[in-house]
C-alpha cells in the first residue's frame, strides 16, 4: 500500500525580551541557577503577574509578518499540570482566544513554493530546568527559564513529508530572527519544534492517529526523527497493530523514537482562564504603528532582488538567508565613488554590478566568514571596504583574480582598495601599446606555435594567453589582450 | 452522578495522591456531595448569556519591559527544604 505522511508542527519560539513575561526578573542566558528567578517565577504566594508589553508587540509583529489576524482582545488561561519546573501547579497560556489566529508561511522545497496554513500563536511562559543527575536520587530545580516568554507558533496538519517539515521550520526560523522577535539560538533552547506525526493510506480523507514527538532542537534532527517516526508506524500498521495516541521523544543516539508518555496517563489540563490577568485588548493603532515599524521581509526583499536587480532566485534566496547578510548586500550596493541605485528607477546612473556583489557576498566574503566562524555583522570587511574594491573589478583596474589577493590584504590587515592596488602595484595592464609590446614579443620568440596557430590549431591560442598573462605579471587586461592576440595572431 | 472506585482511582492518580483505602468510601461520598453541588448550578438555564470569566470593561495592563528585579535567591532559598549549587531539591522527577 502507498502511503501518506500528516505533519503538523507546533514551535516554541522564545521571545526577545529583556524581562519575563509576568514578573521584571531577567531573561539573560546563562546566569546562576535561580539568580533570575523572582517571586512570581517562583509562584510565592500572594504575588500576580503583570504582563510584559514587548512580549504583545512581539506576538503582533509576528501575526503581521505571517498575514493573520491579530486578535483584538485575547485571553489568558491557566494550563494546569503538576510538575515541579513549574510551581505555580500551572502555566499561563492562552486557549480559547490567542493572540495571532490564522496566517501562512511560504517555503520553497526542491524548486517547488508552497504555503503552509498556521491555525494559531498564542502567548505563554516557558517553565524552568529540570536535572535529573548528580543529586542522590533527587532532582535539582532551576527556574531562571520559569516566566520566559514564549510565541507558540501552531500549524495545520498541512505539510507531507520531513523534508517539507524542516523547510518550514527553517523558513520560520528566519522569519522570527528577521522581524527581530527571537534570536534563534537552538542550542540555548530558543526555536524549539514539537512534531505531530501520522500516516494514512494515499486517498484517504480521514488522517490517521498522530504521535507527538517532542523537543526536535536541531532541523536534523527534526528531519530524522520524523522519518524513524513514518516508517514505525506504516511498519506497525502493516503488520496489523495499531498506532496509539502518544506523546514521544527523539533519541539521537540510537536515532529513534521512544514513549515518553503513555495513554493511561493522558494528562487533562482543565484550562480555564486566569482570573489574574485581564483579557489582552489591542486596538487597531498599536497593530498599524507595529505595521510601520516592520522591516521589508525576506520573500518580499528576494522577489525585489529577482525584479529589480535581475539576480537568480538562487542568489536572491541566499541573500535573504538573514536579514544581516541582506543588509550587508545593500550596504555594497550603495557605493558613494558610484552614486546609488536602491530604486532601480534611473537606469542611467551608476552603479555596482548587482550580480558582482552578490557572487563576492556569497562566495570570497562567505567563505572567509566561514573559515574564521564569524557572522556576517562581525566581518572584518566592511561593505564600504568591499564595495571600493568591487568598484575596481567593475572599473577594470584589476582583473578578479588579482582582486581575490586585494581580499585578503583588506581581511588581514584592513585598510582601502585602492591603497592596497598602489601599493602592490597590481592596476591592471590596459594600456594598448603596452600589451601589444608583450604580444609582439611573444609572436617573435614562439615561431612554431605561431605556425601550428596559423594553420588551424585553435587550441594554442590558450598557450599564447598564459604566456601573455604571465609576461604581464597576471596584469594584463584580459579582454584587451584577447583582441591584442587575435588581431596580432591573424594569418 | 455518583462516583465509582475506578473515578476516585483515577483522580488520585492524577493528583499523585495515595489514597489510604479505608478512607476511600467517606471520600466517595463527600467528592460526590462536589459533584451534586454542581449539578445544582448545572440546571440554571444560562441559553443566551455570554459566558463571562472576568470583569466586564476592564482591560490587562502592561508593564514596560525592564529588568526589575534582582537576585534575591539566598533569601527564598532560606525557606526552602532542601537547595545544593542554588538549586532545589525534590524528589527524583523522570519521565
Amino acid at each position: 500500500m502507498e502511503w501518506e505522511t500528516v505533519i503538523g508542527l507546533e514551535t516554541h519560539t522564545q521571545l526577545r525580551t529583556l524581562s519575563k513575561i509576568f514578573s521584571g526578573a531577567s531573561t539573560a542566558f546563562g546566569a546562576q541557577p535561580n539568580a533570575q528567578a523572582s517571586a512570581v517565577d517562583i509562584a510565592l504566594p500572594g504575588v500576580l503577574p503583570v504582563m510584559n508589553r514587548a512580549a504583545v508587540e512581539h506576538a503582533i509583529r509576528f501575526g503581521l509578518a505571517v498575514g493573520a489576524t491579530v486578535a483584538a482582545r485575547s485571553i489568558f488561561a491557566r494550563k494546569n499540570y503538576f510538575y515541579p519546573d513549574l510551581p505555580k501547579g500551572y502555566q499561563i497560556s492562552q486557549y480559547e482566544i490567542p493572540v495571532v489566529l490564522g496566517g501562512a508561511v511560504r517555503v520553497t522545497l526542491e524548486g517547488v513554493e508552497r504555503s503552509i496554513q498556521l491555525t494559531r500563536a498564542h502567548l505563554e511562559e516557558d517553565a524552568g530546568k529540570s536535572l535529573h543527575e548528580d543529586f542522590h536520587g533527587l532532582s535539582g530545580i532551576d527556574l531562571n527559564r520559569a516566566g520566559t516568554p514564549l510565541l507558540e507558533i501552531v500549524t495545520e496538519p498541512d505539510m507531507r513529508s520531513a523534508a517539507e517539515a524542516v523547510a518550514y521550520a527553517r523558513a520560520l526560523h528566519r522569519l522570527v530572527m528577521w522581524i527581530g522577535i527571537c534570536d534563534g539560538n537552538m542550542q540555548e533552547g530558543s526555536f524549539r519544534c514539537d512534531a505531530n506525526v501520522s500516516v494514512r493510506p494515499r486517498g484517504q480523507k480521514e488522517y490517521g492517529t498522530r504521535c507527538e514527538i517532542k523537543n526536535l532542537n536541531s532541523f536534523r534532527f527534526m528531519e530524522k526523527a520524523i522519518e524513524f517516526e513514518v516508517r514505525r508506524q506504516i511498519a506497525l500498521i502493516e503488520e496489523g497493530g495499531t498506532v496509539v495516541q502518544e506523546t514521544r521523544l527523539y533519541d539521537a543516539d540510537r536515532d529513534e523514537t521512544r514513549p515518553m508518555r503513555s495513554k493511561e496517563d493522558a494528562q487533562d489540563y482543565r484550562y480555564f482562564p486566569d482570573p489574574d490577568l485581564l483579557p489582552l485588548v489591542i486596538d487597531a493603532q498599536w497593530v498599524e504603528r507595529v505595521r510601520a515599524a516592520l522591516p521589508e521581509l525576506p520573500d518580499a526583499m528576494a522577489q525585489r532582488f529577482q525584479s529589480v536587480l535581475g539576480l537568480s532566485a538562487y542568489d536572491a534566496g541566499v541573500i535573504t538567508a538573514s536579514r544581516p547578510l541582506a543588509q550587508y548586500f545593500e550596504a555594497l550596493l550603495q557605493n558613494p565613488k558610484l552614486g546609488s541605485r536602491a530604486s532601480g528607477s534611473d537606469p542611467e546612473a551608476l552603479y555596482l554590478d548587482p550580480k558582482l556583489c552578490a557572487n563576492w557576498l556569497c562566495g570570497e566574503l562567505s567563505a572567509a566568514l566561514h573559515r574564521e566562524n564569524l557572522e556576517v555583522e562581525h566581518s572584518r570587511i566592511t561593505p564600504g571596504q568591499l564595495s571600493g574594491l568591487l568598484v575596481r573589478i567593475q572599473d577594470g583596474t584589476i582583473s578578479g583574480k588579482t582582486a581575490k589577493e586585494v581580499f585578503e590584504a583588506l581581511w588581514q590587515e584592513g585598510g582601502e582598495a585602492d591603497a592596497i592596488i598602489e601599493a602592490k602595484g597590481l592596476r591592471q595592464i590596459s594600456d594598448d601599446g603596452a600589451l601589444e609590446k608583450i604580444v609582439d614579443q611573444l609572436i617573435a620568440e614562439n615561431a612554431v606555435q605561431v605556425a601550428e596557430y596559423r594553420s588551424g590549431k585553435d587550441k594554442v591560442f590558450g598557450f599564447f594567453v598564459g604566456r601573455a598573462m604571465k609576461a604581464s605579471g597576471g596584469r594584463a587586461n584580459p579582454i584587451q589582450l584577447n583582441d591584442i592576440l587575435k588581431k596580432k595572431l591573424a594569418p | 452522578m455518583s462516583l465509582s472506585d475506578s473515578d476516585l482511582a483515577r483522580l488520585a492518580r492524577l493528583a499523585r495522591l495515595r489514597l489510604d483505602p479505608a478512607a476511600g468510601d467517606a471520600l466517595k461520598s463527600q467528592l460526590t456531595g462536589i459533584l451534586h453541588l454542581i449539578e445544582e448550578l448545572q440546571a440554571v438555564d444560562t441559553q443566551g448569556i455570554e459566558p463571562l470569566a472576568q470583569s466586564p470593561h476592564l482591560q490587562l495592563r502592561l508593564r514596560e519591559d525592564r529588568v526589575t528585579e534582582t537576585d534575591r535567591r539566598a533569601d527564598f532559598q532560606a525557606i526552602a527544604p532542601q537547595v545544593e549549587n542554588g538549586l532545589y531539591l525534590v524528589p527524583r522527577v523522570v519521565e
